[in-house]
């Protein structure tokens, strides 16, 4: 046990050490406090990867053409991926993969609410790539930055495959959106589903937004959600634009004395009621993840097993080499 | 079995051209080698980042700790007698 005194005495030198933008690495030491803020955010990034991969999933073998479906073959691989870097990420600070997954299951742990919307046409996918990868990437790259050198480095590896995932899904818009008067309808309908979501993935405004302040001290956090919110609609709203769509907000209006869009109000209680485990497929999500992992225990067994018996006949032939 | 024994972690070194070390880029769950390398060709090699793959199971590796890194790395502060610029030689004196 580390006296108060040493303790805040060490704290002071971590702080120091962020403060001069120093990367802290997985044995250097570090606030319990910092650790378990790690901990619950990378482990909820990488969910958000892994139950991510569902929405789209469900129009893998449905994907209009091979070109298509290839893509978004490779999307979800990426996004598999990307769940990897970030759970190895999580275990650098001492977090075991399985309590990891059992916090998932047994809904305990977070992951972004957006993917707790159904995807209910194919305009859809080209939406979430647009949309959904677009506001991850807007928060992604500033983690590039992130004071804990390997989930900084996990960041830059995802945010140089993502860029692919955003222009894949706009080109799908595009071609949508300049096809037969269905198909425009169709993604009109899309971005009407997903724009509000797509902003709320950001998290609550920055008054309501509980570890903002100390993640932003921390450097974990270099913009609060308000500030990238913005960011995103300021990108967002000329590419919708150039589709010639319509964003679902009457009060989206560009302001020449700010230089930014000004936006309606979200609506929270639907944020939180998704967040609370109320959303459209909440359920059908978990139980899906659930599934997969008890399903995929046979195999983890048996793959076990398997090493384990050829490490005993290896290590036979070499006793008998030996006698 | 079942008893929660889990897959053992794998760190994952790539050597991203010919000509170049093999580098760190990060860890993965696998049951023996030949799983970790097939693995690691999955999760860190889909955009043609490598041509050859080391695998070494986590607890193989044995780490310096942060607190010894003054008695490791202080020594090396004080000798500026090793870097070329601590040796004044007048500009007449060419290709040196």
């Amino acid at each position: 046990m580390t006296a108060p005194t040493d303790y805040a005495h060490l704290e002071d030198q971590f702080q120091a050490r962020i403060d001069a933008e120093e990367k802290i690495e997985p044995k250097d030491w570090m606030p319990d406090k910092y650790r378990k803020t790690l901990i619950r955010q990378i482990s909820q990034h990488a969910h958000s990867e892994i139950v991510g991969m569902l929405p789209e999933g469900n129009w893998v073998t449905r994907a209009p053409s091979l070109r298509r479906k290839v893509a978004l073959l490779a999307k979800v691989q990426d996004e598999a991926g990307h769940g990897l870097y970030l759970y190895g990420a999580a275990e650098t600070l001492g977090a075991e993969r399985d309590d990891l997954l059992d916090e998932l299951h047994s809904g305990n742990a977070k992951y972004s609410s957006i993917f707790n919307y159904p995807t209910l046409s194919w305009a859809d996918i080209g939406a979430i790539g647009w949309l959904v990868d677009g506001a991850a990437i807007m928060n992604q790259v500033p983690l590039c930055r992130c004071s804990y050198g390997p989930y900084a480095r996990a960041m830059v590896r995802v945010c140089k495959e993502e860029s692919f995932h955003q222009r894949q899904g706009y080109e799908i818009m595009l071609t949508l959106a300049r096809g037969t008067e269905a198909q425009k309808k169709m993604a009109q309908d899309a971005l009407n589903r997903w724009w509000w979501p797509s902003l709320m993935m950001f998290g609550p405004n920055d008054a309501e937004s509980k570890h903002t302040a100390q993640s932003m001290a921390w450097k974990i956090k270099r913009f609060t959600n308000d500030e990238l919110r913005q960011r995103f609609v300021d990108i967002t709203a000329p590419q919708a634009e150039f589709l010639g769509l319509t964003i679902p907000d009457e009060h989206l209006k560009y302001n020449e004395e700010t230089g930014h869009y000004d936006f309606g109000p979200i609506n929270w209680d639907e944020f939180w009621q998704v967040v609370s485990g109320e959303g459209p497929c909440n359920r059908q999500r978990l139980k899906a993840r659930r599934r997969a992992h008890e399903e995929g225990q046979w195999v983890r067994d048996a793959a076990l097993a398997h090493a384990e018996k050829r490490r005993q006949r290896q290590a036979a032939k070499n006793n008998q080499k030996v006698a | 079995m079942s008893e929660k024994k889990n897959w053992p972690l794998w760190e994952i070194f790539i050597r991203s051209k010919n000509g170049l070390n093999h580098k760190h880029v990060g860890s993965l769950h696998a049951a023996d080698a030949k799983m970790a390398i097939e693995n690691a060709r999955d999760v860190y090699t889909r955009r043609m980042e490598g041509v050859s793959i080391w695998v070494v199971e986590s607890e193989h590796i044995t780490a310096s700790s942060p607190n010894q890194s003054e008695s490791l790395f202080d020594p090396a502060n004080d000798k500026v007698y090793r870097h070329p610029t601590f040796y004044n030689l007048p500009d007449e004196v060419k290709h040196m």
